[in-house]
């Protein structure tokens, strides 16, 4: 079984602020790390590898040179091959031209997978739009917020969560799946897979590697504006009343509501 | 954070970089539940296995990673006893169990036990201890008696290290009454060989994520060809293992006052009494400072003896008492201050430090009493001297 995991290095956003004046990403100083929805997706991987050895884990990002880093995380973890898309012509794709380029990637690897799997979303845009779009690109069926997974006769099974419950769906491979948190809890990387990442030269893909269409690829190509980015005004952080008697927090809420007009 | 260069390997900051962060992400977590409920921490070991973390001292070719630099395995030791000494005795012991293979067995023996310990698919187990032998190891009457091609083991084990939850046990045993120390041999157990029972788990003042319990042999038939070495030599087999087992036990010291001083000087800072931070008050940064002192001072100790012995010394046994009395000693004082920084809250659960001063006192017991390292030393002093005086 060949394995395709999109991986997104982002910055690790319990450091991010938004600058108050120019509402853009503070990144100065951050570390970047992998997106942790990406970590499930690797994750849900090598465990499928674990259960069937014959597999084989490609890692593809699409970034700066620097994101060669989350290439060789993955690796650590025991990801088999790494596909690092990366030229200046891809600099500033929205999510539509993201979609294309990674789609256009895929399509030159052989094997052709039999699984593509995504974050649910990455966190710095959260706009969980690349996975579906990829999909659609490579007219995969995709099943999004997935939480389980299991493979046998060439169709997977698939356990696919809400807010209130999960349904299991059945799809025959080759398919694309978004990942989800609760799926797993990541691995960490192996000291015999930390020395073999050391060792890994990574060499980039290009736009013309991939047979990218440049009309469809970097900024220009892409529809999407960001207009400006604003922080949610903080929320007050109310009131907590707890360890007491049930009937005197009771006695006490009520009178707050009263006071406050609420009731 | 300033640091001393100790001239580690690349390959030894690597380690340190993976088990701090393992021991943040994995163990600090469970560690107040793991002391209460005295659960063994078998996720954590498995794990460590799958990150090959369980197999640093031993050879590359018995599947481990050692390739004749200690400092990985006892700055791994370090940092998970700096988060939790009840996770890495269990994690050590496993060392201490393969030590006598690796010391005195032979190659289809090591070629049979190493690799599963390598992989943390197995894990391994050291007993000595007897209920009438503790300080005094050579006092056991747990007896090996040859019968064809078998061993029949009869006795009791007592306060085994990984007891029941190993697979592996080095045993020792009398195969001849007559020659004391000398008619000890040591034995290579499995786990579900008939007549090798354990006992209960032992409810303990502190390491109490650690298994240990009593090993039980009634008429337990070992195969001959898990003797270690020849008969009547088991005891050096376990002398000689204490003597690199040591320094991790150091190693624990080390990375136990370590932790326990991060968090005196974290809470010390942001303390307020009298208007400002109890640290701006010179009786407590000068307790501090000793702290600090003594940790460093037990991690110069412990990885000067580590270098000595791998650098092929031939008589080490000196300093490796000295380091593991030293550094046990220095664990229990600066636990014992941290309490002292954090006052009533130190004393309370809901901060490390009163499960860190519960846990330091086992190093002082453990592998040689802190007594028996100085009658080490003081034995070794007098060899010495005796020569220098005649000279
Ligand atoms: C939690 C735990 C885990 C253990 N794990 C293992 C294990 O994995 N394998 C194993 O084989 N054993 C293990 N032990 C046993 C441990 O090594 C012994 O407890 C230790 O060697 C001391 O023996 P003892 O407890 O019988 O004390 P004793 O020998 O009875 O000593 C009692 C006191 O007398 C002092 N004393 C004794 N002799 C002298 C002397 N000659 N001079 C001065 N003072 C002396 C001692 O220092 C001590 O203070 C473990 C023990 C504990 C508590």
């Amino acid at each position: 079984m060949h394995i395709v995991v999109c991986v997104k290095q982002v910055p690790n956003t319990t450091q991010v602020r938004i600058h108050p004046e120019t509402h853009t990403l503070v990144r100065d100083g951050v570390e970047s790390v992998m997106n942790p929805f990406d970590e499930n997706a690797l994750e849900m991987a090598l465990q499928l590898k674990e259960s069937h050895p014959d597999t084989v884990i490609t890692v593809l990002t699409m970034g700066p040179s620097q994101a060669e880093a989350v290439l060789r995380e993955a690796v650590g973890r025991g990801a088999d091959k790494v596909m690092l898309l990366s030229d200046k012509a891809l600099a500033g794709s929205d999510t539509w031209a993201t979609s294309y380029a990674l789609s256009q990637a895929i399509r030159t690897m052989s094997p052709r997978p039999d699984l593509v799997l995504f974050g649910k979303q990455a966190i710095d845009g959260d706009t969980a739009q690349v996975g579906p779009s990829v999909a659609t690109w490579l007219a995969l069926p995709c099943i999004t917020c997935a939480f389980g997974l299991e493979v046998a006769d060439g169709r997977a099974k698939v356990k696919r969560s809400f807010e209130d419950g999960y349904e299991i769906l059945e799809v025959a491979l080759p398919c694309a799946l978004t990942v989800v948190k609760e799926a797993n809890v990541p691995r960490m990387a192996s000291l015999r897979g930390k020395m073999a990442a050391k060792k890994l030269v990574i060499e980039p893909t290009t736009a013309e590697m991939i047979g990218a269409d440049p009309a469809n690829i970097g900024l220009l190509a892409s529809p999407t504006r960001v207009v400006s980015i604003l922080s949610p005004p903080a929320r007050s952080s109310g009131v907590k009343w707890q360890g007491e008697e049930p009937a005197d927090m009771a006695r006490k809420l009520v009178e707050e509501l009263r006071q406050r007009k609420l009731i | 954070m300033a640091i001393l260069d100790y001239g580690l390997s690349e390959m030894a900051l690597e380690i340190r970089s993976m088990m701090r962060e393992f021991a943040e992400a994995r163990v600090k977590p469970v560690r107040a539940e793991l002391d209460e409920s005295g659960q063994f921490p078998a996720d954590i070991l498995r794990e460590l296995g799958k990150m090959d973390l369980m197999g640093l001292y031993i050879p590359v070719e018995y599947g481990g990673t050692f390739e004749g630099d200690s400092m990985p395995n006892i700055i791994a030791v370090e940092e998970l006893s700096r988060v939790c000494i009840g996770v890495s005795v269990s994690y050590a012991a496993n060392g201490l169990g393969a030590d006598p293979i690796l010391i005195g067995g032979s190659e289809e023996q090591k070629k049979k036990y190493l690799p599963p310990l390598a992989s943390g698919e197995k894990w391994a187990a050291y007993a000595l201890t007897e209920p009438n032998a503790g300080s005094d190891a050579g006092a056991i009457r747990t007896t090996a008696v040859k019968q064809g091609d078998k061993y029949i083991l009869n006795g009791t084990k007592q306060w085994i290290t990984n007891g029941g939850e190993a697979d592996i046990y080095t045993v020792f045993a009398v195969t001849d009454k007559t020659r004391g120390a000398r008619g000890v041999s040591a034995f290579i157990v499995e786990k579900g060989t008939p007549g090798f029972s354990f006992g209960k788990k032992e409810d303990k003042l502190g390491i109490r994520a650690s298994a240990t319990r009593e090993l039980i042999f009634e008429n337990c038939e070992v195969p001959a060809e898990n003797l270690i070495g020849r008969e009547g030599s088991g005891f050096i087999w376990a002398m000689r293992t204490f003597d690199v087992s040591r320094p991790g036990i150091a190693a624990q010291g080390v990375g136990l006052a370590q932790g326990a001083l991060d968090e005196a000087v974290m809470y010390a800072k942001v303390r307020e009494q009298f208007g400002r931070p109890i640290i701006a008050n010179q009786g407590l940064s000068w307790m501090l400072a000793d702290m600090a002192t003594k940790v460093e001072t037990a991690r110069a100790l412990t990885y000067a003896v580590v270098r000595t012995i791998d650098s092929g010394a031939k008589d080490y046994s000196k300093f490796s008492a000295m380091c593991k009395w030293y550094a046990s000693d220095v664990a229990m004082q600066v636990t014992t201050d941290a309490v002292q920084v954090l006052g009533g809250y130190g004393y309370m659960k809901e901060y490390p430090v009163e499960k860190m001063m519960r846990d330091a006192k086992i190093l002082q017991i453990y592998e040689g009493t802190n007594q028996i390292q100085r009658d080490i030393i003081g034995l070794a002093l007098n060899k010495e001297y005796a020569a220098v005086s005649r000279a």
